[in-house]
Parts: C-alpha cells; sequence; structure tokens
C-alpha cells in the first residue's frame, strides 16, 4: 500500500467513490424527484424571473431588452413604494402585537396554575385552520359601517361608527386586526411548544432563591426563549412581506379594478405585482418588483438576524 | 441554530408534558380570576366570528343589516342555499377542493417519506451538500418564482388544469426535511440492516419496514398538507380560469365582487370553506396543533 504512487491513490479513491456511490443508487434515486421538480419549478423560474425583468413583455408579443430601465423605473414609482410602505406598515402594526400577546399567553398558559389547557390551546387556535378569504367575507360584514357587528359593539362604549373599510386611515388597521386574529394563537403553540422545552427545575431553582414571576419571565423565560423567538420573527418578516389574500379580500377582492381601496391604502406589494403583471400584463417591470421585494426580504431577515441573533444567552 | 431548535420544538410537539414546568406562584385568587377572566376573554373573539359565520348564513340581508344586528339562527339557510348554488358551482368547487388537496396530500406523504429516508438511512457521497441545499431553498421568498412559474406553466400548456396546484410541490425540501428528522430518531438503522441481510430489496424496506413505523409522522404531515393546499388561494387563482374547476377559495373570491349579493349567501359560502377543515380540527386538535408545531419550519 505505501508504496503506491499519488496518481494511483488518486484512481483509487476515484474508485472507491464511484463504489460508494453505485451502493447506494437507490439513495440517490430516492431524493431525487426534489432535485428533479425544483430544477424545473424553483431554479428555473429564479433565473427567469431575473432575465425577465430586463425586458418589456405582455406576455404575448416578443420580449424587448432594455436592460435595468425597469428597475430605474421603480426606484422613482411613487406607487411601488406606496406599496412597500403599506406592506412595512402591516407588518409593525400586525407582527409586533401577535407576537407579544402570543409570548405573554404562552406563558401563562404554560403556567401550572392555569386548568383548562387543552381548551384554550384549541380555542386560540381556531382562526388558522379556516381559509383565509373565507375569513375576509366574514369580516367584511363584521366590519361594516352603519350595521356591522363591530361598530355595534363599540357604539356601547360611546364610539362613532368607524368607516372600517372603506377610508384610508382605518382601511390597514382593519387588514391588521385580521392578521392578529388569525396568527396570534398559531404563534402562541409555537412558543408554548418552546416554553415545554425548558427544563423544569430552572424555573425551581429560581422559585428557591425567591423570584417572582416577573423576574422568572425576564431572566429565564425570555433569554431561553429567543432563538425560538428570532426565528419567529424572520419567519413573520417573510410571511408578511408577501401577504396578499387578507389585504386583497378586504380591499375590494380580486376584481377590483383599482387595487387597494380607498387611496390605496391596502395596497400591499404582492397585490401590486400581482396586478401588474396578470391584469396590466406588465410581466418584465413586474418580476423587476419581485425582485426588489425578494432583496428587501433577504435584508430585512438577514439585518434583523444579526441584529438580535448576535450575542447568544445560553 | 435551526436545525437544533427545530428538533426540540418538535419533541416537545410529539408529546405535550403532562405535569407543568413553572412551579412559581402566579398570584392570589383575586390576579386568577382576572387571568382566566382574560384568557376566556380572547377565546371568546377567537370564536366568535365562527358563531357569526354560522348565525349570518341563516339571515337574509335585510335581516343582517338591522340594529340590533342578528345574534341567534334565523329562518333563511336554505333560501341562501339555493342562492348560493345559482351563484356559483358551489358543490363542483368543494368536490374539486377534496380531490386535490387528498391526491396532492398522498404523492407529497410518499415523495416526501422517500427522501427523507434516503437521506436518514443511507450515507452516500454528496449528502451533507445537498442536504444543505435543500434547507436552503427552504429560505427562498416564493415571490420571485410566481411570475415565471405562471409563464412555465403555459410553455408546458397547463394552465387551467389542476397539473400546476399539484405537481410542483410534491416532493418538498420542508417534507424531507421533517420526515428526515422523524426517521432518523424513530427507525433503528439495525432493523433496516437485518432486513439488508435477509434479501430484502431497497424499497420494500422502505415501503414494509419504515412505512409503518412513521405513521404518525405522516399523519402531521398529512393534516399540514391538506390544509394547506385546502386554504390555498393565489396560485390556484392565477391557474384555474374555467369555473368549473375552480377550488373553493377561488369560487368565494368571486362571491365577493358580485355586486349587490346577499350577505347571508357569501357568508354560507365561507361557512362551506371553513367548516370541513374546523370540524376535523375540533374532533383532532391535538394531534392537529402537534402537527403545526412541528410545521413551525414552514
Amino acid at each position: 500500500m505505501a508504496t503506491l504512487t499519488v496518481d494511483q491513490r488518486r484512481a483509487r479513491d476515484r474508485a472507491n467513490t464511484w463504489k460508494e456511490i453505485k451502493s447506494n443508487r437507490w439513495a440517490y434515486l430516492f431524493i431525487s424527484p426534489f432535485y428533479l421538480l425544483y430544477a424545473v419549478f424553483g431554479m428555473f423560474p429564479l433565473l427567469y424571473g431575473l432575465w425577465l425583468s430586463l425586458h418589456v413583455w405582455d406576455g404575448i408579443s416578443p420580449m424587448r431588452w432594455i436592460g435595468i430601465e425597469n428597475y430605474a423605473k421603480l426606484l422613482v414609482d411613487d406607487i411601488w413604494w406606496q406599496a412597500i410602505g403599506n406592506t412595512i406598515w402591516l407588518f409593525a402594526a400586525a407582527t409586533t402585537p401577535q407576537l407579544a400577546l402570543a409570548l405573554v399567553l404562552a406563558f401563562i398558559i404554560n403556567s401550572s396554575y392555569i386548568r383548562g389547557k387543552e381548551f384554550f390551546r384549541a380555542a386560540y387556535f381556531m382562526p388558522i385552520v379556516a381559509s383565509a378569504v373565507a375569513v375576509s367575507l366574514i369580516f367584511t360584514s363584521l366590519f361594516g359601517q352603519r350595521y356591522g357587528m363591530i361598530n355595534f359593539g363599540l357604539s356601547f362604549f360611546g364610539i362613532e361608527p368607524i368607516n372600517w373599510l372603506n377610508s384610508r386611515q382605518w382601511l390597514k388597521p382593519s387588514i391588521a386586526l385580521v392578521t392578529i386574529w388569525q396568527w396570534t394563537g398559531y404563534t402562541m403553540i409555537i412558543f408554548l411548544a418552546g416554553l415545554q422545552s425548558i427544563n423544569p427545575e430552572l424555573y425551581e431553582a429560581a422559585r428557591v432563591d425567591g423570584a417572582t414571576t416577573k423576574d422568572v419571565f425576564r431572566h429565564i423565560t425570555l433569554p431561553l426563549l429567543r432563538p425560538v423567538i428570532l426565528f419567529q420573527v424572520v419567519l413573520a418578516i417573510i410571511g408578511a412581506m408577501q401577504v396578499f389574500d387578507i389585504p386583497v379580500m378586504l380591499a375590494g377582492g380580486t376584481q377590483s379594478s383599482a387595487p387597494g381601496g380607498t387611496g390605496r391604502a391596502g395596497l400591499v406589494s404582492m397585490v401590486l405585482i400581482y396586478w401588474t403583471a396578470f391584469k396590466y400584463t406588465q410581466f418584465g417591470y413586474a418580476s423587476a418588483m419581485a425582485f426588489i421585494l425578494f432583496v428587501l426580504i433577504v435584508i430585512f431577515s438577514l439585518g434583523y438576524n444579526s441584529w438580535q441573533g448576535g450575542n447568544p444567552t445560553d | 441554530m435551526t436545525t437544533t431548535q427545530l428538533e426540540t420544538t418538535q419533541r416537545a410537539a410529539a408529546k405535550p408534558r403532562k405535569a407543568n414546568n413553572q412551579r412559581d406562584r402566579l398570584a392570589g385568587p383575586v390576579v386568577m380570576a382576572l387571568i382566566y377572566g382574560f384568557l376566556g376573554f380572547l377565546a371568546l373573539l377567537a370564536a366568535f366570528p365562527f358563531y357569526y359565520m354560522l348565525v349570518t348564513s341563516t339571515h337574509r340581508t335585510a335581516e343582517i343589516l338591522s340594529i340590533p344586528p342578528p345574534m341567534w339562527f334565523g329562518p333563511s339557510l336554505m333560501v341562501n342555499y339555493q342562492d348560493l348554488i345559482a351563484a356559483l358551482p358551489f358543490w363542483n368547487a368543494l368536490i374539486n377542493s377534496i380531490a386535490i388537496s387528498t391526491l396532492f396530500t398522498v404523492l407529497v406523504l410518499f415523495f416526501c417519506s422517500l427522501g427523507g429516508y434516503g437521506f436518514a438511512k443511507y450515507r452516500f457521497p454528496g449528502r451533507e451538500g445537498l442536504f444543505a441545499f435543500l434547507l436552503a431553498t427552504l429560505m427562498v421568498p416564493g415571490v420571485i418564482g410566481l411570475i415565471p412559474s405562471f409563464v412555465i406553466m403555459n410553455w408546458l400548456n397547463w394552465l387551467d388544469t389542476w397539473n400546476p396546484l399539484i405537481i410542483p410541490g410534491i416532493a418538498n425540501a420542508f417534507g424531507i426535511f421533517w420526515m428526515r428528522q422523524y426517521i432518523d430518531s424513530a427507525v433503528p438503522g439495525d432493523m433496516v440492516d437485518a432486513a439488508r441481510i435477509d434479501g430484502a430489496h431497497e424499497f420494500r424496506i422502505y415501503w414494509n419496514i419504515v412505512i409503518p413505523v412513521i405513521t404518525p409522522a405522516l399523519a402531521a404531515l398529512a393534516i399540514l398538507t391538506f390544509m394547506g393546499k385546502w386554504n390555498d388561494f393565489q396560485w390556484p387563482l392565477l391557474i384555474l380560469k374555467d369555473e368549473a374547476k375552480y377550488t373553493l377559495p377561488v369560487a368565494l373570491s368571486t362571491l365577493r365582487s358580485l355586486r349587490g349579493s346577499e350577505i347571508g349567501v357569501q357568508i354560507l359560502g365561507a361557512t362551506g370553506a371553513i367548516m370541513p377543515i374546523l370540524i376535523v380540527f375540533l374532533a383532532a386538535s391535538r394531534q392537529f396543533i402537534s402537527g403545526i408545531t412541528v410545521g413551525s419550519m414552514k
């Protein structure tokens, strides 16, 4: 063996690798469907989307190369930036209270003094199993200005009827409220699972040392749950930047000729992309929007991650 | 970070711990009552829209638009139903939704458990790299693929068919990841080796030995997959043109645009889309919740 030359050794290694590959051919076959499908329906669209964004194309006539002109146009497109602004507004207004409320609820329900955990878990979780389109139809009725149940309820507190869905001022809060209603229970369940994996002895020890509930929450629960929270925030960013179902349905539906409703207050980026591509047939321009949105998502999630994820406490 | 954290989440989800962790005293009876009041109030908020949906399905617009709004069931369920099936092919859409979601789920279970098994129980050259690539694809936002995917479906002549709703996702990264994690811990390597020594074919090992052991993981993935497909909206909205092929969410979205249509009819349509999943959920909420917890990766 020791007398093998470098070339011979390389040849032997190659033969070994080849033998290993051959003996594992079934494994390659088993995992291959994902890679084949991803090549066609994942990877290729990614590159083709980038290519499209450098063209003018109505979907029928030949594509015309225009370089980065779509991107240049986007930079000064007020409607696009309004849509981005709306999207970020909705992310902040819907996600922040949702995460905070979910965290508090998970903490309470995880406590040993609460009975009926199963009931509360199931009740809070219910909204997420419902179709967002169906949920939007229900809330469209609940949000009715003159006869809606929500304004009726508010009237008992002396609050004047609010024009929830047809005013510039209230459309976004309405969308945020429905989003919070639908997603808080889900987020709570994730946090609850994270809490249940925290070693109970830590709580015992804290109690023996005379820690209050507040201390336990701040100094044990929060730091140990940090990775789970971090991950949920990143997922929330990715999800919220691409939100479509609830905004499109609350702001006039899919046949609307004025996407985003009154004053385009409910126009999120995904809705604008959808309309630009499939209603106005500007495939190139819409692809540029999609790519910018993609880049923003990557920047926000990586940015958040390095801001918050930098110093692990455990 | 992601992998270990997910494993923790999975473990916690797999068996919800009975006795609880926090031994810290929360508070005295008054504060406890306030806490229960708060929890109960939120549970009511979560449930109320569903109750409102059921009640409103049984009223005509004239009754719904009155003060106070109806809080109890009315007599108009049948009228609303007749209007609903006149406005859109409701039963057709329901059957389409069931067929697409079921077919998709069955295929996902097969291809994802097969792929997960491949990654969990074989040591082949390139395994780490291929798996890292698979995980990385999970982080790519879908928006970038929407327009080009539509163009590709046009090239393939798949517009207005069910293919685009089913085929691209049947071997998906999330499902393979989830199955691999489970198979890794639930299927002993010895069992696979023993079967191999007995001369069992590789596919037979997967089918006869692995599948029976991993049914809990399959059930969780099935729930997630079915629910996701059932509620899927944007992609089918884009693909389906012929009303006869609509899924429920797409059919429902057209109700929103029918001018002057009855509110009770719209809400009844929503009821039809929500109730099948909601009933399954209420019957098996524990399995549902653990399935979703595990799916938090998505």
